[in-house]
């Protein structure tokens, strides 16, 4: 049965249940580790690198595996020089201003969700979240295609244009590439899946009533 | 016809008995078989599969070479060769401003004793230090990334510094002695009839700073022109004092083979560190080539002598620091010296007489055993279970004989005359009980042939159970006397120089840094090296310009080291992942020249190159026209 509008105004001024309340803000906290941890892994493999060249995306920074005895980031930049790809600089990312704020702003919007109580806010925090993280992604996807696409015609290793995996594996040269989400996306997918069930948590004692 | 027939079967019959003789003689004779481990046995114990490590780190001195050889135990690899004393294009060691001026214009050095530094009597993972007999030097390698870091030396009034470098238990002091005793100081005159009383030996500590293992001058002593060979340091009971061993007691000069070995015993000489220190605080020297020298018969207390038998060589403190133990080479016994007889002989003035005022301390009151491990008895090295291991050279063998009953138990023969051997952890308070090395001075075809220049064989002995069982013989270039050896575990080398670690002021980390500048004569380049290229590609000169290259590598990955050879300028250096080097020259041929990478970097390595373009000064193109073409041929 297609909702009214009457009834979606209905549902809109809910007063969130205290379990939707407890949810919203656990939600809240799960967004604290983003600022923590990686949001993305490329692991590269290869024989010389048996232990795999590692590069960390993290909300606000671009971090190399570093060991006493190698700087990941650099070495993955001196490698892709040859194939005429631009270095991976933290500079170039206005992601990393961008991404921290809007998490900070979606913090703040769930704890204001938790102190005023009301679905509306619950619903808008979860489908701009979910317009966020989905539009996080198609970024994500087109710098990688723009890395993989705009190769220097002058380098000196000539490789078709392609686009470095954004989820799986793939082969590259000598190398096998996994790129895989990191813990911090992990812990963006309880946001919102929490968002849902506090959704789901207050009673829809609107519908009992038609 | 006949009489031909007979002789042949007489010839046969004669010739069939020969051989008969023959097969018996070499049955009944005890002829010595090729030595042999227990093949299936000694593969497992010192295979180390593709992929695995080894226990420990061997080092071993490179003799005449100048240079540390890096093996590692049980499969006896060489890992490495760290230049020292002499110049070594492998790494670019002797080719760039630093190390140039740390060999201080010597070509050659000739390494005889590692010692790894010590705290608490333990071996501490901090330094290496190697002697130079030759030119009297001492240098320190650091094991935080395995490089010579400092030269010390020559060192004053020592003359064929052979008794080195051995250490104190914490380092306090690298022994260093006289083997060819001079007129002093150093540049003095005097005919070698006056040898015996003109010309002089000295003994020193050498004082390493605790925190930079900066070396200085500890303390000097003067002494009579005996040959010193062989130091220890004492330790526990002992510790305070340094023992050399000496031969010539003699003063001969001539043939020393002969003239030295006329007096069935020499000398041990046992020095009071302690008390030299105090002499030195009092005052209680004399100023000799410029350094602070005691005079023992001037300032007692501080050196004395114990009688050892025939020529003796290596001397060596047991782990507890119980024991001297010092071995003639001309006599089948090592004697073993009391530390508490000699103090207590020094306490009561047990003396026999006196070498240039130093009390000779009485023989039978200082030795606890005399014991009988064989023909040419060298060094002595210690396990953990109360062994006592001696080399015997002549008879080219190990004896392995117990502490406190003084017996012989166990001997295995060497291929062939056995010089130093090595427990790992024998010169420490923790010695331990699993490997011996022989490092033997004769090989005598147990390689593939060679042809006359041999190298030394470094013989791996299990030394876990009763009996010792051969395990291994690595072929070494000339020539390892003495080694030390320290578990994997206990060092961490760096592999890439970080930011932090490379203190050069002239470093650069980013190619748009680098480039040309010139003040009057002077240009200075700074260049990066980085795959597959150097930064600036080319630079200008002038003729007679004083050039002075910054070359930093910016690789921050293992083995991605750049090699930056000048084509015909004789320049070639090495800078690892991190690391600046300088290279100094004057542009004094002009021409196009061409520098390259020398060490296989990546898939474009041969692209690695650049140019040094030299303008000629006005004058210079005639004089290229008069140079012949064949003037390098000759050099």
């Amino acid at each position: 049965m297609p909702m009214t509008s009457e009834a979606s105004r209905r549902f809109f001024d809910l007063n969130l249940s205290t379990r939707s309340r407890i949810a919203v803000l656990i939600a809240a906290l799960m967004l604290i580790p983003t600022y923590l941890l990686p949001l993305w892994n490329m692991t590269l493999y290869s024989n010389q690198f048996p232990d795999g060249l590692r590069l960390d995306i993290y909300t606000y920074k671009l971090a190399g595996n570093k060991t006493p005895a190698r700087d990941d980031l650099r070495e993955i930049n001196t490698l892709n020089h040859y194939i005429g790809m631009r270095p991976l600089l933290e500079g170039d990312f206005a992601e990393f201003v961008w991404i921290p704020l809007v998490i900070g702003f979606f913090l703040v919007f769930a704890l204001r969700t938790v102190v005023i109580g009301k679905m509306s806010n619950l619903v808008d925090n979860a489908v701009l979240f979910l317009y966020f993280g989905l539009f996080s992604l198609w970024s994500f996807y087109n710098r990688l295609y723009a890395y993989g696409h705009n190769l220097d015609p002058t380098a000196p290793v000539k490789v078709p244009s392609f686009t470095p995996t954004l989820f799986g594996s793939k082969q590259l040269a000598n190398f096998t590439v996994y790129s895989l989400p990191g813990p911090a996306s992990y812990f963006m997918v309880a946001f919102f899946v929490l968002l849902v069930a506090a959704i789901l948590l207050t009673p829809k004692t609107v519908r009992a009533a038609t | 016809m006949r009489t031909n027939k007979k002789f042949v079967w007489c010839a046969l019959a004669i010739g069939v008995a020969a051989l008969m003789t023959a097969s018996a003689y070499s049955g009944c004779a005890r002829r010595p078989k090729i030595q042999r481990g227990d093949t299936a046995q000694a593969a497992i114990a010192t295979y180390v599969a593709p992929g695995d490590l080894d226990e420990s780190y061997l080092f071993y001195s490179g003799g005449q070479s100048g240079e540390v050889f890096v093996a590692g135990i049980p499969s006896m690899r060489h890992i490495i060769t760290i230049g020292v004393f002499t110049p070594y294009p492998a790494t670019g060691y002797g080719y760039d401003k630093e190390s140039k001026a740390m060999l201080g214009g010597y070509t050659w050095g000739d390494v005889h004793h590692p010692a790894l530094s010590q705290t608490n009597g333990d071996y501490d993972s901090r330094w290496l230090f190697v002697n130079d007999n030759a030119n009297n030097r001492i240098a320190r390698i650091d094991l935080r990334d395995f490089k010579t870091k400092e030269i010390y030396g020559p060192i004053p009034n020592v003359s064929g510094n052979h008794g080195s470098t051995f250490v104190t238990p914490n380092t306090e002091y690298i022994l260093s002695a006289t083997r060819f005793s001079v007129p002093l100081p150093k540049g003095t005159y005097a005919p070698i009839e006056q040898y015996a009383t003109t010309y002089k030996g000295v003994v020193s500590g050498v004082a390493v700073d605790p925190k930079t293992g900066h070396m200085s001058m500890g303390w000097q002593i003067l002494m009579p022109p005996f040959d010193f060979d062989l130091g220890s340091g004492g330790k526990g009971p002992s510790d305070g004092w340094a023992f050399w061993s000496c031969y010539n007691s003699e003063r001969a000069t001539g043939k020393l083979e002969v003239t030295s070995a006329q007096k069935d015993r020499d000398y041990i000489a046992a020095v009071n560190w302690k008390a030299a220190e105090q002499a030195m605080k009092n005052g209680k020297y004399q100023t000799i080539g410029g350094t602070k020298v005691i005079v023992p018969k001037d300032t007692p207390g501080v050196v004395f002598l114990m009688p050892c038998s025939k020529s003796p060589h290596g001397v060596d403190v047991t782990p507890d620091g119980k024991y001297i133990v010092g071995s003639g080479k001309l006599q089948s016994i090592t004697t073993v010296f009391n530390i508490g007889k000699v103090q207590d002989a020094i306490q009561n003035k047990k003396f026999t007489g006196d070498e240039d005022g130093i009390p000779v301390l009485n023989y039978d009151a200082i030795k606890d055993a005399e014991v009988n491990v064989g023909l040419g008895p060298l060094h002595t090295q210690f396990d953990d279970k109360g062994y006592a291991y001696t080399s015997l050279f002549v008879e080219s063998a190990v004896a392995k004989w117990k502490l406190g009953t003084w017996e012989v138990v166990d001997k295995i023969p060497i291929a062939y005359n056995i010089g130093h051997l090595c427990i790992p952890g024998s010169d420490t308070v923790h010695p331990t009980g699993k490997y011996l090395l022989a490092l033997n001075k004769l090989s005598h075809g147990r390689h593939i042939s060679v042809g006359p220049t041999q190298p030394e064989d470094t013989q791996l002995i299990d030394i876990s159970g009763d009996k010792m069982k051969l395990l291994y013989d690595a072929f070494t270039e000339p020539e390892p006397h003495y080694a030390q050896v320290i578990r994997v575990d206990r060092l961490k080398p760096i592999e890439v120089y970080t930011k932090e670690d490379n203190k050069d002021p002239n470093a650069i980390w980013d190619v748009k840094d680098a480039g040309v500048a010139r003040t009057g004569k002077n240009v200075v380049v700074k260049m990066v090296a980085v795959r597959s290229s150097f930064t600036p590609t080319s630079f200008e000169v002038n003729q007679g310009d004083h050039v002075i290259i910054y070359l930093t590598n910016i690789e921050q990955t293992t083995n991605e080291s750049h090699g930056f050879g000048l084509v015909d300028y004789d320049i070639n250096v090495l800078v690892d992942p991190g690391e600046t080097r300088t290279i100094e020259l004057t542009a004094n041929k002009p021409g196009v020249f061409a520098y390259y990478c020398t060490k296989f970097c990546s898939a474009l390595h041969q692209e690695m190159q650049g140019y040094m373009l030299v303008r000629p000064s006005a004058g210079a193109k005639a004089a290229l026209l008069r140079t012949p073409l064949s003037a390098g041929i000759g050099r």
